[in-house]
């Protein structure tokens, strides 16, 4: 499993991918973080210490939804196009370590990209007012944690093809999904929106980014991203009865 | 070394390999001949446990491939059909990542990754990105990964696919050079190819195996497998009668101004090249052709075929 996340790693950083998509996110949200800021300066009498913060990772989700896809949709779809997949099964590797290997290098570089947008409330801690810092760190673990559930969603739609491109456009559309399946109150009624949104990432996500946090968030968001590693391994296994293209 | 017993691999509807037996001793070198599409790759793909039989057994080193995959996968180099590369990687990260992957011991890495670099004269190379090599390069490194952790067995996928004919002829000798101790399997769709380099020859056709012999063996079954083309100066009814008169040629007949035969093998050649030039006739020239390879299994099928037949 270390040789596999060591291999990702490397390969992250020497293809550079992950410098751009990182420097993206730093980019955008650090506009985002400036448009907020005087938004609640200019607008006054909003609660910075924690507000701002609702706002600021609300944002970031969104940047995450489009950067994440790109981040997996190398992962297997490129193996399986280039033909080293197969050599990776002749090796004495289980099937879950290959998937758990490239799921946490794409965890370690999310965390890179999350990591430096601390300076933001630290910046904002030196010049305005203090930041709450419990309700912040929730925040980010609910971040992390959907950022985690769209790795793994990634993960399994690379493993079905052999296109990045694909990957990432069908991961892209299924995470999308997940959004806005409860925004259409009326057409899907009251019944199945109460099932929905216990299954939609972005409601699950809403009482970290006030800085809360729920246990059953934190145990859906893990289920969610271990149901579709495991699910990534099954896929795997299809080779059994598919063949190996 | 290798016991394959009854496999059968399905995929769906799709039969790619039916009921294939056979044993592969220690040590031994056997090349798997066979057109595209007959199963070669399948069953080599099985014996390096990349997906286990639909039924049958397949062991390797005593152990079963489907019950204890990771016992046999540390048993076996594999060598996949136009060696995958991450094109990215330098020779040498891409031989670290392997020689983790395959678990090697920390201590060994180092000297293995020397070793097999050594063993497949990539040391001017080993700073260079695997996707700038050329093929018979790359054909290397994928032999490189397949050594290390120095396996007992070595499944070599067509490993002169594609190539020039020099870079063929080097990749020969880099698996001659491997014979010994290890337990190898080779295939190709070439027969010449085959012959030199293993001891028994396992020959597939449509998911069967069709034949099973030592090279010599094979050639004797095959008999005029060579086609032969002659040009000499010298009238052409005493040329007639001289070639008929050279044991192991077949078939004379005249193409296009020049004498075509049969023969067994190129020892024959040798002996019409001195029969003519004894007689005082001058060779212009002498070539030879080889079967194709769906010609030689129409011959071993009908071959085999005979008794049966004539047994009937």
């Amino acid at each position: 499993m270390i040789a596999i996340l060591r291999k990702e790693l490397v390969t992250y950083f020497s293809s550079l991918l992950a410098y751009v998509v990182i420097t993206l996110f730093l980019g955008v949200s650090g506009f985002y973080f400036y448009s907020n800021l005087s938004f609640f300066l200019l607008s006054g009498g909003f609660d910075v210490a924690r507000g701002l913060w609702q706002f600021q990772l609300h944002d970031m989700r969104q940047i995450m939804l489009t950067l994440l896809p790109l981040l997996t949709m190398r992962l297997f779809a490129e193996e399986r196009r280039l033909g080293t997949l197969e050599l990776l099964w002749t090796y004495p590797l289980r099937d879950v370590q290959i998937v758990l290997g490239k799921y946490l290098a794409s965890l370690l570089v999310l965390l890179l990209m999350l990591a430096p947008t601390l300076l933001f409330p630290a910046l904002l801690t030196q010049t305005h007012a203090p930041v709450a810092i419990g309700a912040l760190l929730a925040g980010y673990l609910g971040l992390f944690l959907l950022g985690a559930a769209f790795l793994a969603c990634g993960i399994l739609i690379s493993a079905l093809t052999d296109s990045q491109v694909l990957a990432a456009a069908v991961t892209f559309s299924l995470l999308l999904l997940f959004w806005v399946m409860t925004w259409n109150e009326a057409a899907v009624g009251a019944p199945a929106l109460s099932v929905l949104s216990k299954l939609s990432l972005f409601d699950r996500f809403y009482v970290f980014s006030r800085g809360g946090i729920d246990s059953r968030d934190v145990t859906f968001f893990v289920l969610f991203s271990a149901v579709f590693l495991a699910w990534t391994v099954l896929a795997l296994g299809s080779r059994r009865w598919r063949g190996v293209k | 070394m290798i016991e394959v017993a009854h496999l059968t691999k399905e995929f769906g509807d799709f039969t790619a390999v039916r009921d294939v037996s056979f044993t592969i001793a220690p040590g031994e070198c056997v090349g798997f001949l066979g057109p595209n599409g007959a199963g070669k790759t399948t069953t080599m793909r099985v014996i390096a446990g990349i997906f286990p039989p639909t039924s049958g057994t397949v062991r390797v080193g005593g152990h079963d491939v489907q019950r204890e995959p990771n016992a046999t996968r540390r048993l076996v180099g594999y060598f996949p059909e136009n060696a995958p590369y991450y094109p990215e990687m330098s020779i040498e990260e891409y031989l670290a990542f392997v020689a983790r992957a395959k678990r090697l011991p920390r201590a060994a890495r180092r000297s293995e990754i020397e070793r097999v670099i050594r063993a497949t004269s990539l040391g001017e190379m080993r700073r260079r990105l695997v996707g700038k090599l050329s093929k018979g390069f790359r054909q290397r490194v994928g032999l490189a990964q397949a050594l290390l952790g120095d396996p007992q067995v070595l499944i070599l996928d067509e490993p002169t696919s594609g190539l020039d004919p020099e870079q063929v002829a080097e990749i020969r000798e880099l698996v001659k050079s491997l014979r010994g101790q290890r337990t190898i399997i080779f295939s190709s769709h070439i027969l010449s190819e085959v012959s030199q380099v293993a001891q028994r020859v396992v020959i597939i056709n449509r998911g069967r195996v069709v034949a099973e012999d030592h090279p010599d063996g094979l050639a004797r079954r095959i008999e005029g497998a060579v086609t032969v083309h002659l040009r000499a100066e010298a009238p052409e009814s005493e040329l007639r009668l001289l070639l008929s008169s050279v044991p192991g040629v077949h078939d004379l007949a005249v193409v296009d101004g020049r004498f075509r035969f049969h023969a067994r093998d190129e020892a024959v050649l040798r002996e019409v090249s001195r029969a003519v030039t004894a007689r005082g006739f001058l060779l212009l020239e002498l070539s030879r052709e080889s079967l194709s390879l769906e010609e030689i299994f129409l011959r071993l099928v009908h071959v085999g075929d005979e008794p049966r037949q004539g047994a009937a």
